[in-house]
């Protein structure tokens, strides 16, 4: 039985498809950094006191929020062409940009909920000491409101990761596009599949147990 | 130290304070009582801009704070604020409460910091408690630090919001006595308080407000043995 396993087009397409998960891993935690400054700069100029300030991030929020993931990847693989905006931009950072700018939205929200979310008093003691606004946010809200971040960057870490299976459309070489290269080949579907599934499941159940784990822990 | 001269304060339509005169002297102890809603804090919260002024003029120390070349971060350093409910930094241990504010805008050393972070939680009788964090702490001690937090700037004036309503009843005392010992040492104070015995021992003059503006103020004995605004009367009738 055992070894019936052992020996089964299970095994045999890991080596291919332990190399797609890289990319995936790689796409999305690259693209998560950047959609971290990006939602952090974002999530904070959501809160500003500009008008303008604030309504640009609700365009922005609004505008990647509104429409599919799918959609923004073919958009700045295919539709930024060269002549439009000077370079040429391949696969993976089409990937990475577009985990960005999708994760960035989702993640401005997190942010602005989380520092919004910090008891008033506490800027106000803040500022009565004479610190600036920016040395408030640095020293005061951020360090509390990133705790309660914590959480819900971690499901968005989830959601990404499983975002980026639609990265095969431009044809780069994650988890599920490296799976359909192996079946195309091999024509064993049903094993392929159920072994890409078994590998996104080795990140995401983890990854699921650690932040419920993280919620009750620090208790929000 | 403190002119405040014809203060209005809106929210929106709302007008909270209505045309406010006060003036405190150095040393002295100024005590506001009155209802709820009579705008006690938001006078308060006016006189470090935690509240932008609608119109009037406050100075403090001969600074203008409706001004806009006066840099309201320097002046609000001058001013020390106690609030109702501490407001003390929960991620910060209680010697990092204090010592914050002079690294990071009077550019103190750490080392520096430390002693004078050390020698104020001695003055309030907390030495042990350095290291622990707010959440360990009982109302009355919590009220302790942040008091030794904003004196930590070594501030001219004090604003003290409610500083014992929301303490439970047996530690009301502890928070008071190191007021008490302050106002002795001469610091400048305006104290927005329910407790009338501490207004009465320890006020040099007291403001009695209602619906946005000063019904009354003189001394302690003259507001509270011999009140002449009807309203006082009232006022006082039911909370002595
Ligand atoms: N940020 C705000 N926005 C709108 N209205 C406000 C705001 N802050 C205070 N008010 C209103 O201003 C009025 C005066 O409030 P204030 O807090 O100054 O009263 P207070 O005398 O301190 O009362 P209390 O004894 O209950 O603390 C109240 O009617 C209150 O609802
Ligand atoms: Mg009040």
């Amino acid at each position: 039985m055992l070894d019936a396993f052992f020996n089964s087009p299970y095994i045999d397409s890991l080596p291919t498809l332990f190399q797609g998960l890289k990319m995936t891993v790689l796409i999305t935690l690259i693209g998560l950094f950047f959609g971290f400054i990006l939602g952090a700069i974002v999530g904070i100029a959501r809160l500003a006191k500009s008008k303008l300030i604030r309504g640009i991030s609700v365009v922005y929020i609004e505008a990647v929020r509104g429409t599919p993931i799918l959609v923004q990847v073919l958009f700045i693989y295919y539709g930024l062409t060269e002549d439009l905006i000077g370079l040429s931009i391949n696969a993976l950072t089409a990937a990475i940009v577009a985990i960005a700018i999708n994760a960035g939205a989702y993640i401005a929200e997190i942010v602005r909920g989380a520092v919004y979310s910090i008891d008033k008093g506490q800027s106000e003691a803040g500022r009565s000491l004479g610190l600036t606004e920016s040395q408030t946010m640095r020293y005061i809200i951020w360090p509390q409101a990133f705790k309660r971040m914590l959480p819900p960057l971690g499901n968005q870490f989830v959601i990404s990761l499983k975002d980026t299976s639609l990265f095969s459309v431009i044809a780069i070489g994650e988890l599920l596009y490296m799976g359909k290269q192996y079946y195309n080949v091999t024509y064993e579907i049903f094993e392929t599949l159920a072994m890409v599934c078994v590998l996104y499941l080795m990140i995401t159940v983890p990854a699921s147990i650690y932040l419920r784990r993280l919620e009750r822990k620090l208790d929000v | 130290m403190i002119t405040v001269s014809d203060l209005h304060k809106a929210f929106g339509e709302l007008e909270v304070l209505k045309g406010i005169d006060v003036e405190v002297k150095e040393q002295e102890v100024v005590c506001v009582i009155g209802p709820s809603g009579s705008g006690k804090s938001t006078l308060l919260r006016c006189l470090n801009l935690l509240e932008e002024i609608t119109s009037g003029t406050v100075k403090i120390n001969g600074k203008d704070l409706t001004d806009p070349h006066t840099n309201i971060n320097e002046l609000r350093a001058e001013v020390g604020m106690v609030f109702q409910h501490f407001n003390l930094f929960p991620h910060r241990t209680v010697l990092e409460n204090i010592t914050l504010a002079p690294m990071k805008v009077k550019g103190f050393s750490e080392q520096e910091a430390k002693e004078i972070a050390q020698a104020l939680l001695k003055k309030v009788g907390l030495s042990d408690k350095a290291d622990e964090y707010p959440e360990s702490l009982s109302g009355g001690q919590k009220q302790r630090v942040a008091i030794a937090r904003a004196l930590a700037m070594n501030p001219k004036v004090m604003l003290f919001d409610e500083p014992t309503s929301a303490l439970d009843p047996e530690l009301v005392g502890e928070v008071l006595q190191v007021m008490k010992d302050l106002a002795q040492e001469g610091m400048t104070m305006v104290v927005v308080t329910h407790e009338m015995g501490f207004a009465k021992e320890m006020g040099d003059r007291v403001i009695f407000m209602d619906e946005g503006v000063i019904q009354e103020e003189g001394n302690p004995a003259q507001i509270f043995d011999h009140p002449k605004n009807p309203r006082t009367q009232a006022f006082l009738s039911k909370v002595l």
